[in-house]
């Protein structure tokens, strides 16, 4: 259960869909580069429920094929300039979603449902472009009323960071539990953790209403920091400036790359 | 000292925002939006001796009690325990739809902005949605969006407990209708007029035949302003607070 981030990085394959967290809920960001690396192509990565850094980074470096999400964006440092050019240009297929239909696709799968209702959305051209959401009239009514049906979404993959883990595999996640939808619905979820802690999580009471247990979980790396630049809740926070010369690197494909070949490490680019 | 200052152009658009949001229970507030933020804090400030205003305000800690991960702000919507929300738009038309995704032909974008976020069923489900954006040109204020995020207003047999109710920009405060639907002009912010609103505005309003001026905060309430709502912010808006500050040193200087 305990490796690095590289052989959790061996297991991820092309095509593959693979989900990833909001910026501010432990963005693993410790596994862009190794993935990148790999030279992994045709991903198709799924917002939970927004994306940021680390799907500008994918997408830059080539390795995805289409993003489902509700927004993708570097926040304080502005627009994601390698997911709006791809865009732009037609090089990724995007999926737009709302945050709580992507909730509700994960919840569907969680409970191995076939589909989760929603309200709002008719009317928008997001329910417009979205051929895979169905609407129907809802059959407890007694007039109509039409209901939309998000389908579940099962990613073969579920990746983030937390703030720690013991040796058992279970995973502290708090008050962050979009995390563990994610997990439930993902065939595999790989995290990196700040800390390895030595007694078993589900032990004491107070820590044991936040894990996730290791039954969801296929692979732990520690990776000390491992949401840098983003910010780990209650623990860091945010580099702003690093997400800000990134931005700015970025903003052209040639910058883009060599941002990435000159900072090879976290301590390089924080120098 | 700098409670002597007149007021900013922002700190009269904060106390427009919290007279929108009277005899709320709960307001919630969107990531990245400081000046809803501090109108929100500036309800709270305003009410404290009567009652006590509930905050949401995503990307803050001390002022964020969910525990169920971000969807939770979702759930406690449909609800029906969230009275007031805000949203902008890259673009917004005169029957309140609002374009957080693009400008252009879809999914090809000439430009291409994060996305539609949550706006897609919390318009539908917070009774009071507050538009906000402080850019007022032709470009942002169209006649009709590319992309329809969230519409102004729904067929009657959609389920529709929520809408908006009011445009505020850097130039002026708007209300909206959903029966007509459009928006009728309400004031206009110090400097504007309604012919330079006009100019800046895609679509068609109504207005009074006499436009009044936008409210300055009063004495009591800059002091709340620059007290306690400045110190508040502070945690989720440095940026933003410290700029706050740095202008009203600046304006003290001039005085």
């Amino acid at each position: 259960m305990l490796t690095n981030v590289d052989s959790l990085v061996d297991r991820l394959r092309d095509g593959m869909r693979i989900a990833v967290p909001v910026d501010y809920a432990g963005v693993a960001m410790a596994f862009t580069r190794p993935m990148i690396a790999r030279g992994l192509r045709d991903l198709d990565l799924v917002c939970v429920p927004t994306g940021g850094l680390q799907v500008d980074q994918l997408i830059g470096a080539g390795c995805v094929r289409s993003v489902e999400t509700s927004a993708v964006s570097l926040g304080e440092a502005g627009g994601a300039p390698r997911f709006n050019a791809a865009v732009k240009e037609g090089r990724i297929r995007v999926i737009d979603a709302t945050c709580p239909a992507v909730h509700a696709g994960l919840i569907a799968a969680q409970k191995g449902s076939p589909f989760f209702p929603m309200r709002g959305l008719i009317g928008t051209d997001v329910l417009r472009n979205r051929p895979d959401w169905k609407v129907i009239d809802n059959p407890f009514a007694d007039q109509g009323d039409p209901v939309v049906l998000i389908p579940a979404i099962k990613p073969d993959v579920a990746i983030f960071h937390a703030p720690m883990a013991d040796r058992a595999g279970n995973v502290w996640i708090g008050r962050r539990r979009e995390l563990a939808p994610m997990a439930y619905a993902a065939t595999d979820t790989y995290v990196t953790v700040d800390r390895i802690v030595d007694d078993n999580l589900l032990a004491d009471e107070t820590t044991a209403a936040g894990v996730l247990p290791a039954l969801y979980v296929s692979g732990i790396a520690h990776v000390p920091q491992g949401a840098w630049p983003y910010g780990l809740w209650g623990v860091y926070p945010a580099d702003t400036d690093a997400l800000k010369r990134y931005a700015a690197a970025a903003r052209t494909q040639e910058g883009f790359d060599a941002y990435m070949a000159a900072t090879e490490t976290r301590k390089e680019v924080r120098a | 000292m700098m409670s002597d200052a007149p007021a900013l152009p922002s700190e009269t658009l904060i106390t427009a925002i919290a007279a929108l949001l009277a005899d709320v229970r709960h307001v919630a507030v969107g990531a990245s939006s400081p000046m809803p933020a501090a109108g929100a804090m500036l309800r709270q400030a305003l009410d404290e001796q009567t009652r006590h205003v509930r905050l949401s305000i995503l990307g803050s800690v001390a002022h964020n009690f969910f525990t169920n991960g971000s969807g939770e702000l979702f759930d406690c919507a449909g609800q029906g325990r969230i009275d007031a929300f805000f949203l902008g738009g890259g673009q917004i038309d005169g029957q309140a739809n609002v374009n957080l995704v693009g400008a252009g032909d879809y999914p090809q974008s000439k430009v291409r902005w994060p996305g539609s976020f949550g706006s897609a069923y919390l318009y539908f489900v917070v009774p009071r949605v507050i538009l906000f954006r402080e850019e007022h040109s032709p470009r942002v204020m169209v006649e009709q969006v590319d992309f329809i995020s969230a519409p102004g207003v729904s067929p009657p047999d959609v389920y529709r407990p929520g809408g908006p109710v009011a445009l505020l920009t850097g130039k002026a405060l708007f209300s909206f209708d959903k029966t007509r639907p459009g928006f009728t002009l309400v004031s206009v912010h110090p400097g504007e007029t309604l012919e330079t609103i006009r100019d800046a505005t895609g679509f068609d309003f109504d207005h009074p035949d006499v436009v009044p001026q936008t409210p300055a905060p009063d004495a009591a309430t800059l002091a709340l302003l620059r007290g306690p709502v400045l110190d508040k912010l502070q945690e989720t808006y440095p940026a933003f607070a410290e700029n706050w500050r740095r202008d009203l040193a600046a304006q003290t200087q001039h005085c």
